[in-house]
């Protein structure tokens, strides 16, 4: 069985494929039943977020099951074919199995070290455990992503680097407007990172939280759990004469707002300072808009630049993670082919057993020992046995270039038929 | 013997401003308190100095160029120790201090006898008049210093580079607000040093407005922070357009006292 990831994300998709995409909500168990009801795929699991939407799947043959996979996608969510072609991506084996420890280690995100990934990946685990859609191959490599990002947090300092970009986007704010008390703060689009950003602030004084998003029921959750205000997508522009602070991460393809828009909205605003973070990728407001009077906008590697300003060693913290995914993954293809292995060694102790069980019989029927003499006779037989099948037991296990070959080569060697012989 | 004070606040003045400068360069906690000691000794003799002057001449010492420039810096200290004492800036002394010691050097440059009094500057008004236009001319200097600080600190977070003195600057909304308080209290003393000048003239030549270079730069300057206040309010000409504007004014009221004074034109020139 093999590791396949497909899926989608910032990177790959813009907004609007990717919440076409999403598995939020109800569509999550058919989803899971859906994907692992294909032929050839016995284990799966989907993990839907806001910036990526992945599906892990337990498969016999990557390539057929990829296949089906993107033609389930399309037809499950009713989108043309093509509209995938372009936005998904698909990992197998060891190059999967990075990709997954990335993912969970928030090396993947907009915002590198960003913290709410690991949970969206736990609680998608946790989810389809729930539902029985995993196996063996699943929940070890699960666990082993939640340890290899816990690993990665608490062996480098990509963690704090989200947590620096908030921070150092809270001290700006502090750097423009004094105090954050009564200030109101526009939440655009619900990123992964804006409501990292969004906490930062409520800690530091801000009281009126707005939400627009374009999916509206996701912005009314947001704005619950900031307990502020939801508003429509489409009067983001007319909320923001009143808003101070405005986190940007719609996700969108271009720009959302221009310079001649927030020209307008300056004028309304009487010139009252704003602060706007785009932590979009690709970036959502224009980058000229900071030439604007009393507008301050920032985006993501602007934020970037600032903690990296004060500290310089994030490319070495990001290498040292790369490192330790590395060797993680390694360890689990080796844990993933000695599973391969098991079949052939049980196979041929089994075969083994039943040649020493059957010579035994019919030694004892032919002649009558006394007990003293048939527990000898026994001993000796499964030491010859034990002997015997001890060197390729342990070839088996070891941890062979080409197990593959190995395996074959014992299977005919010992003429194991692959179905269990009993 | 009550000039030993003035060189005595002057060297004061002095070590305050070289720690002020050094403050630029270096951050410690100490530095800032001893900011403050030296300026205000140095101020201590100042007022000394003054009082003494002003007994020693029966009059409101604020005669001659050389009394009138002491004075001046020793209002702007005065609105210095106010703004320290209510607000703590960061690195306020940096900027202000550097323009009142200059002040101080100026005043030590200049001719110190006391000197009889010409009958038309003696009067009333006189005394009201100089106080008022000293207070305004403080607070607008001092508005113009934190128009520069706010200039400095926009230039940081709008190059988006958020090195050397970001992190000890006020914030942009304190030094804005700041400049527009200092304006606000600024230009209604102004408007009343103005009026009281015009009665003055009226009192000395019969006449209130005799269109001299120094009336007509005050009408210009009180024009300037006039419109600061104006567009402020009605086109919220905040933040940067606010803080050149302040420092446009300073400037003119620089050039009215230095370069009319220096020029030794017109009624103002006391001697």
């Amino acid at each position: 069985m093999r590791v396949l990831v497909a899926g989608l994300n910032h990177k790959s998709a813009d907004v609007e494929v990717r919440e076409k995409l999403a598995f939020g909500g109800d569509k999550l168990e058919p989803g899971l039943r859906g994907i692992r009801g294909l032929p050839g795929v016995s284990e799966t699991i989907i993990v839907s977020t806001c910036n990526r939407v992945e599906i892990y799947a337990g498969v016999e043959d990557p390539e057929e099951a990829a296949g089906r996979i993107k033609q389930f996608i399309s037809s499950f969510h009713s989108i043309p074919l093509k509209l995938l072609d372009g936005a998904l991506y698909f990992y197998s084996g060891p190059d999967a199995v990075r990709h997954i420890f990335r993912v969970a280690s928030s090396l993947d995100s907009m915002v590198v070290g960003e913290p709410q990934i690991l949970g969206q990946v736990k609680g998608a685990f946790a989810f389809a455990l729930d539902k029985k859609a995993t196996g063996v191959l699943m929940n070890k490599l699960l666990k082993k992503a939640i340890s290899v990002a816990k690993r990665v947090r608490t062996e480098t300092k990509v963690a704090e680097n989200a947590v620096s970009i908030s921070f150092a986007a809270v001290e700006l704010a502090k750097k423009i407007f004094n105090d954050l008390t009564g200030k109101s703060v526009l939440l655009l689009g619900a990123g992964e990172m804006a409501e990292l950003a969004a906490k930062h602030l409520i800690n530091s004084g801000v009281r009126e939280i707005a939400v627009a998003n374009r999916t509206f029921e996701r912005g009314q959750e947001l704005a619950r759990a900031f307990n502020g205000r939801p508003v429509r997508f489409e009067g983001f522009k007319e909320e923001m004469f009143r808003s101070d602070i405005v986190l940007c991460s719609t996700g969108a393809a271009g720009y959302v707002l221009h310079k001649q828009d927030m020209h307008n909205i300056m004028k309304g605003r009487r010139q009252e300072p704003v602060f706007l973070i785009d932590i979009s990728v690709p970036r959502n407001i224009d980058p000229k808009i900071n030439g604007l009077e009393n507008v301050y906008l920032y985006d993501v590697d602007d934020l970037q630049g600032v903690v990296d300003a004060n500290r310089n060693e994030r490319g070495k913290e990001a290498e040292k993670a790369e490192k330790i995914i590395g060797e993680e993954v390694e360890s689990f293809e080796r844990w993933l082919s000695s599973l391969q292995s098991v079949p052939a060694i049980v196979e041929l102790r089994e075969k083994a057993e039943e040649i020493r069980k059957c010579e035994l019989a019919r030694l004892f029927n032919k002649l009558q020992l006394g007990e003293k003499e048939q527990k000898a006779v026994e001993y000796m037989a499964s030491a010859i046995v034990n002997k015997l099948i001890h060197p390729p037991t342990a070839a088996l296990k070891e941890d062979a270039v080409d197990r593959e070959l190995l395996i074959e080569t014992i299977r005919k060697l010992y003429g194991l038929n692959g179905d269990c012989t009993r | 013997m009550g000039e030993i004070t003035f060189d005595i606040s002057l060297l004061f003045y002095f070590g305050a401003m070289l720690l002020a400068l050094l403050e630029l360069f270096k951050e410690t906690k100490l530095l800032p308190k001893f900011i403050l000691l030296l300026a205000g000794i140095g101020f201590g003799f100042h007022t000394v100095f003054i009082l003494y002057r002003g007994v020693a001449a029966g009059h409101v010492p604020i005669v001659n160029p050389h009394e009138a420039t002491s004075f001046f810096a020793w209002c702007i200290f005065l609105v210095f120790f106010a703004l320290e004492y209510r607000y703590k800036l960061g690195l306020l002394g940096s900027f202000i201090i550097p323009v009142a010691f200059s002040l101080m050097l100026a005043s030590s440059l200049l001719p110190k006898e006391i000197k009889p009094l010409s009958p038309i500057l003696r009067s009333n008004w006189l005394g009201v008049h100089a106080v008022f236009a000293f207070l305004a001319n403080a607070a607008f200097a001092m508005a113009a210093g934190v128009g520069l600080m706010y200039l400095v600190q926009e230039h940081y977070v709008k190059s988006k580079h958020l090195g050397g003195l970001f992190e000890r600057l006020p914030s942009l909304k304190q030094l804005d607000e700041i400049n527009y308080r200092l304006i606000t209290i600024g230009f209604p003393l102004f408007t009343v040093a103005i009026i009281t000048g015009a009665f003055w003239a009226e009192n000395a030549w019969g006449s209130y407005l005799s269109w001299e270079p120094r009336q007509v730069w005050s009408i210009v300057t009180w024009l300037i922070f006039g419109i600061v206040l104006h567009a402020r309010l009605l086109a919220g000409w905040r933040g940067r357009r606010a803080a050149f504007l302040s420092i446009l004014g300073f400037l003119t009221i620089i050039v009215a006292f230095a370069g009319l004074a220096l020029l030794q034109k017109g009624q103002h020139i006391f001697q």
